[in-house]
């Protein structure tokens, strides 16, 4: 795996809003395909030892995914995407939000804009994701939760309450 | 009245993560700091004032000048903060990387 494929991330805590920009070493239909086809997106977006099971997915304006992140002890957390505007192969925005398995929305959710693009067998992939609350996006760390993680977000209790 | 700042608030501006960065290489002061902006000596030393506020600076007198640095141990708050995120995503891309690799394998054979 190449190491020098850039990955940047940053935290605008006031603008409640992460940018991620990260390069993949793969031509752009398949990066596009990695994050628009859910037989695909199921093999990666959950960090392990949790894993991603797609109930359905529209992928078209108005159309939604429906999923859940499943714990190793099989607990699953539901979330749904709605997509609100594609360019295939360059752009896409959807509006995330967390929900019962009965697919009812807990709001707010997060929009979440893609922005796509190839150089010399090399894809950019540049993700904005807005918050509209803070703590929605200290929920988003709980979704990529393993054991390693519950020290760090007693550390960040911590540090929110300081 | 003392106004207890958030340091993510501090460094939502672009001058102050700019006065930041500066000040991480060295200690300054207040007039070397404004030198290389192009906005007026009062609206550095009110970026300067929230940044002592949230603590992530602090100044020393040196002689007849005060002195700027930056406090390191406050920074690394942002950093374990952010490092959460970070860590969750580089987690997912690294597996992205892997996926791609296999699919890549298999159109080739």
């Amino acid at each position: 795996m190449e190491k020098n494929l850039l990955f940047d991330f940053t935290v605008d805590k006031a603008a409640k809003t992460v940018y991620i920009t990260r390069e993949f070493a793969a031509d752009l239909p398949l990066v596009w395909d990695a994050f628009t086809k859910p037989e695909i997106l199921d093999q990666w977006v959950a960090p392990k030892p949790w894993t991603s099971k797609t109930k359905y997915m529209n992928f078209e304006v108005g159309g939604k995914r429906f999923y859940a992140m499943v714990s190793p002890e099989g607990q699953e957390r539901w979330a749904i995407q709605e997509y609100t505007s594609i360019t295939p192969k360059t752009h896409f925005k959807m509006y995330n939000a967390f929900s019962d398995k009965d697919e009812n929305p807990e709001l707010p959710g997060s929009e979440w804009e893609y922005n796509f693009s190839e150089q010399n067998g090399t894809t950019k992939v540049s993700i904005t994701i807005f918050n509209e609350s803070l703590d929605r996006l200290e929920k988003m760390i709980e979704m990529g939760f393993n054991e390693g993680f519950k020290a760090s977000l007693k550390n960040l209790e911590q540090l929110l309450e300081s | 009245m003392d106004i207890r700042r958030d340091v993510f608030q501090a460094i939502a501006d672009p001058t102050r993560r700019a006065i930041i960065a500066l000040i991480a290489l060295q200690a300054m002061t207040p007039n070397a700091i404004a030198d290389n902006f192009n906005t007026s000596r009062q609206s550095v030393s009110k970026h300067l004032r929230v940044l002592a506020e949230c603590e992530l600076i602090k100044q020393e007198q040196q002689g007849r000048e005060i002195y700027y640095s930056l406090k390191i141990e406050k920074m690394k708050e942002i950093d374990s903060w952010l490092n959460q995120f970070r860590e969750i995503w580089e987690t997912q891309f690294n597996q992205l990387d892997q996926v791609l690799l296999n699919i890549q394998k298999q159109t080739k054979n």
